[in-house]
């Protein structure tokens, strides 16, 4: 988002000082008995103060309105007069990355289920091979078992060349069908850079709102956020930083044999 | 450790489901069914058709927990081995489920052999 503008805490010090300077002064006042002179001061802290809280209600008013526009995608782009908005793109966006990586993953499964049976198809045949080859070695086999073998080995050359081929083939499209590791990393970091855009201008908001409830004098009361990890929160992205995680299967297993299993 | 015992495996992704059938195929257990999450799993399990609970914690509808504690908590079903295989790594959630009753704890991504002990290790326990 191109709105960078840093927050100006002018207002807000300008009346903070005035504040300071004139409780001193209204403490002489009403000391001294002067009555008219402490309600002049203190309606002119009142004007300053609703000077500030306008002055910064207008500001807050305009960063949100900044905001929801930055939220919005390039307009002159767009096909159609209507916005798109950003969030539904990245929706979208994300969407899409599930959908291919579905794909691939379904694709990869396929491709390995159909060339196992290749491959223990192979390793069978060659086992029975090798025996008869060994009693063909200890000269053990009879001339008409020999031609059997010589036959046997024909043609499971063949075939072990035919299914060596299937299974090249199907190792390069396994190869192939993790390209969606490259798309999907794109469309993640696009997602990425709009999510901490969005942050940041909300921290933006929040510290502006702040600032006025300051003024009002009003106490925002922050409801603690319950822990409610029995949802499940999924993949740990940090695992080796956080004391809470475990990060491994070894870990894992060492703490529930501490919990006697 | 009986290889046609009947494993119902629990999980919100296909792909995941797929894997995990196809390591238990591999490791001789080829007499498996799916289903996508504890709400749909848990009738399933109350047929009384299943030996064996292989489960992810994270679902829509019925957490994987939350079908353990289903589980533990029906007469028929309370002797039922759970495996659960997840990606949720926190102490505290694992500490829970060891707590639920479950007998075996797998975090994703995890090896065919490491599948292979847990399994091993949930029937030598029940076998002996």
């Amino acid at each position: 988002m191109t709105n960078k503008k840093s927050i100006n805490d002018e207002p807000m010090l300008g009346f903070e000082e005035q504040l300071k300077a004139q409780a001193n002064e209204l403490k002489e006042l009403i000391d001294g008995g002067n009555v008219a002179g402490a309600l002049a001061i203190i309606s002119e802290l009142n004007e300053t103060r609703d000077k500030t809280l306008y002055q910064e209600v207008g500001r807050l008013t305009r960063t949100l309105h900044e905001s929801i526009r930055n939220f919005h995608i390039d307009t002159a782009n767009a096909a159609t007069d209507e916005e798109v908005s950003k969030i539904e793109d990245a929706s979208d966006r994300l969407a899409y990355v599930v959908d291919l990586t579905n794909k691939a993953a379904n694709k990869t499964l396929d491709l390995v289920e159909e060339t196992m049976p290749y491959a223990s198809g192979i390793s069978t045949e060659a086992k029975q091979l090798k025996d008869d080859w060994s009693r063909l070695q200890r000269k053990e086999m009879k001339p008409d078992e020999f031609r059997q073998l010589t036959a046997k080995m024909g043609t499971f050359l063949a075939k072990l060349s035919k299914d060596s081929d299937k299974v090249y083939s199907n190792l390069s499209a396994i190869l192939l069908a993790q390209d969606f590791q490259d798309l999907t990393g794109q469309v993640i970091n696009r997602v990425t850079t709009l999510v901490k855009d969005v942050e940041e201008n909300l921290v933006k908001l929040v510290t502006m709102a702040g600032k006025v409830d300051q003024m009002t004098g009003n106490v925002s009361q922050t409801i603690e956020k319950q822990e409610t990890n029995m949802q499940g929160e999924g993949p740990q992205i940090h695992a080796e930083t956080q004391d809470d995680v475990v990060s491994g299967q070894d870990d894992v297993d060492d703490l529930l044999s501490s919990l006697g299993f | 450790m009986n290889k046609d015992m009947k494993i119902l495996v629990v999980d919100d992704f296909s792909t995941m489901r797929r894997i995990i059938k196809n390591l238990l195929r591999d490791l001789g257990f080829a007499n498996t069914d799916e289903a996508d999450d504890g709400n749909t799993a848990l009738p399933m399990l109350q047929t009384g058709k299943y030996d064996f609970l292989v489960t992810d914690w994270n679902m829509p509808g019925m957490t994987g927990i939350d079908l353990l504690r289903n589980v533990r908590s029906d007469d028929n079903l309370k002797t039922l081995p759970v495996l659960m295989v997840t990606a949720e790594a926190k102490r505290d959630q694992i500490v829970a489920a060891a707590q639920a009753g479950v007998n075996g704890y797998v975090v994703k991504p995890f090896t065919a052999a490491v599948l292979k002990e847990k399994i091993e290790k949930i029937f030598e326990r029940i076998d002996s």
